[in-house]
């Protein structure tokens, strides 16, 4: 739906009901979510993660640094790639494994979201404060 | 000058933001009861706030809106948990639908300030605490996580050399 210029609250066509410090969460949609941040809580899909944001690395290469089965690190890679935040690209006989790059900005994006939102607060309170003082002097 | 810090607090499940300025802790206070007040800094200055309702006391509740830049409206609200004035607020800030009430089944954060008075100056802290954001949790597990190895500005640097 358009947005017309100068709507409201009472009479017009308004924006999805969102409030600006749940932005962040709310675009990205809830599973979507959920699916990202329970692939993020396991240590090893992390270091999976880490390791194939240097550069791409295969299956059978990151299999080499856990003390876990090639099957095993396939189903981690599943769960990160479920999640988008690491694609999958065949190379040969071997399985590269990258880090996705829009989905992880969008995770660092959250956490930032809240901080700037207190600290752009902190700062409109201070230049209120100051006004004042202008007023005085 | 208003000293600010932030601190992100995995096992709290918290974001802790430390502000300190020149005024008396009445006259902060001030600026969080009077929603005349508090509409001037609540929301982004792209995203100015309205609050057409702030009942500032113990159970109290308030509305609110802001209004971005093509009159494209958000609407949240409060409710005040505890207050000690002009000491102590803490409320939970949720997230309101387009009829102006709160979302069902969609949990506040909570917000936790203090005022100290220093030698004529007022150190306000926000304790911000994600209540239900159970993924927050684990966000901020990665982040803390090996010396914050996975940190916001190194992903973007690793994202930026990778770029080039």
């Amino acid at each position: 739906m358009p947005l017309r210029r100068g709507s409201c609250a009472a009479c017009g066509p308004v924006a999805p009901p969102i409030s600006y410090n749940h932005m962040v969460v709310v675009e990205l949609a809830e599973h979507e979510v959920d699916r990202i941040f329970q692939a993020l809580a396991d240590a090893t899909r992390r270091d999976i993660l880490r390791r194939t944001l240097r550069g791409g690395e295969s299956v059978s290469s990151l299999a080499g640094h856990f003390a876990m089965s090639f099957a095993a690190v396939q189903k981690h890679v599943a769960v990160l790639e479920r999640a988008a935040l690491v694609t999958k690209e065949r190379r040969g006989r071997e399985q590269v494994v990258h880090a996705h790059a829009p989905t992880i900005r969008r995770v660092a994006d959250l956490l930032d979201a809240y901080e700037q939102l207190w600290i752009e607060r902190a700062h409109g309170i201070a230049s209120i404060l100051d006004s004042e003082k202008g007023d005085r002097a | 000058m208003t000293v600010v810090s932030t601190a992100k607090d995995e096992a709290e499940l918290t974001l802790t933001m430390v502000a300190e300025y020149d005024a008396s802790p009445e006259r902060l206070w001030q600026l969080w009861e009077d929603p005349r007040e508090l509409e001037r800094w609540w929301g982004p200055p792209t995203y100015p706030a309205t609050f057409t309702r702030h009942d500032f006391f113990v159970g109290g509740e308030s509305r609110y809106h802001m209004t971005g830049p093509t009159g494209d409206t958000a609407r949240g609200w409060w409710r005040v948990d505890a207050i000690d004035r002009p000491r102590r607020l803490d409320f939970a800030n949720g997230l309101a639908g387009e009829d102006g009430e709160p979302v069902q089944g969609m949990e506040p954060m909570s917000g936790h300030v203090t005022f100290e008075a220093a030698g004529g100056r007022t150190v306000m802290t926000v304790v911000t605490r994600f209540v239900d954001e159970a993924q927050m949790e684990k966000m901020l597990a990665m982040g803390m996580e090996e010396g914050m190895s996975l940190a916001i500005g190194q992903i973007d640097a690793l994202l930026r050399s990778a770029a080039t």
